[in-house]
């Protein structure tokens, strides 16, 4: 099935600088409908109030980091089947681990290229050109 | 005074200091202790007492030979000037490297702006070129995050420097040592001021013309 460009997508990041990256590589990979988020508190009330088709996070943030956002996803019945993308600074094994058993559905670590951010969206949504 | 009276007296007085200073206690106050103490035994000791003493007497020493050292190295400024001085140049970096960071992103949108106008192999080159500045711009993000880790290890020894001020009381803060006189225009070498403290061209422009 191909993939809908025009879904929703909501990037959560607490570096202003890092979501404008961020949004900007998504336009140029075709996805305009992208909101933003400076914390997993802040994610989370939007998620639980919009329809969001990808969620792409960073993981060190306050008061609600990321790795807590995964968990409320995945334990919300509404929320759990959103793709999310842990995109972080934090590389050591153990993180990606915790990661992966809270459900990440693929990992990006910083500094990161546009290549990339397709290849693991292409990963968890299907191939899209 | 029978040693069952020493312990007690000790005790008690052991007891006072910590009622009155709590778990940080300078070391004049113990060596007060230990004084009054030896004080009250003289007369009534012996070869074991002694040898007790000179332990507790070159113990005294060392702690007064170190407290000398660690005096010398001046804690209070390093904690006031130095430390102080190391986060805000930090802080500065992260604000000057973010501002420079949102420039660049400013350009670059709106030179992916000019794309629709061209054909459209030109505007293909051009959205990849912007792509790069774009990817290239998250340097910003890490070495904001390596800085703040940085800021956080400063704050944490700067935590630890005043505490060792306050365990050793107001000796810390000796006078400064005169620095040597600077060579040359060295005093005149300063590095970049912090945003707070720098003057803008205008002002330059204004000094200048005073000359005038």
């Amino acid at each position: 099935m191909a993939v809908d460009k025009n879904m929703n997508v909501l990037i959560v990041d607490d570096y202003k600088t890092m979501l404008r990256i961020i949004r900007n590589l998504l336009k140029q990979l075709g996805f305009n409908n992208v909101d933003e988020a400076t914390d997993g508190s802040m994610a989370l009330q939007m998620l639980r109030v919009g329809n969001y088709g990808l969620i792409i996070s960073d993981w060190n943030m306050e008061p609600m980091t990321g790795l807590q956002l995964l968990r409320e996803v995945r334990a919300d019945a509404k929320l759990k089947s959103i793709p999310f993308i842990m995109v972080t600074a934090e590389s050591k094994s153990e993180n990606v681990i915790a990661a992966k058993e809270a459900g990440v559905s693929n990992y990006i670590v910083k500094p990161f290229n546009a290549e990339t951010l397709k290849t693991k969206m292409s990963s968890v949504l299907g191939d899209f050109a | 005074m029978p040693a069952k009276g020493v312990d007690r007296d000790l005790s008690l007085r052991l007891d006072a200091v910590r009622r009155e200073h709590g778990d940080t206690v300078r070391v004049d106050q113990v060596a007060e202790v230990v004084r009054a103490m030896l004080d009250t035994t003289s007369g009534d000791i012996d070869a074991g007492d002694l040898r007790l003493y000179r332990e507790i007497e070159s113990l005294a020493d060392y702690i007064h030979a170190a407290k000398a050292e660690i005096a010398a190295l001046r804690p209070g400024e390093i904690k006031n000037e130095f430390i102080a001085s190391a986060t805000d140049e930090l802080d500065a970096i992260v604000g000057a490297t973010e501002a420079a960071t949102n420039e660049i992103m400013d350009s670059a949108e709106h030179l992916e702006s000019l794309a629709p106008m061209m054909d459209a192999q030109v505007a293909e080159r051009l959205t990849e070129i912007t792509t790069r500045i774009f990817e290239a711009c998250t340097f910003q993000d890490i070495t904001g995050q390596r800085i703040t880790k940085v800021v956080k290890m400063l704050k944490e020894i700067e935590g630890r420097v005043e505490n060792l001020v306050k365990a050793f009381g107001s000796e810390m803060d000796a006078p400064k040592a005169e620095k040597a006189a600077p060579t040359c225009d060295e005093h005149l070498l300063n590095g970049p001021q912090l945003p707070s403290n720098a003057a803008d061209q205008a002002e330059i422009d204004r000094l200048l013309a005073s000359f005038d």
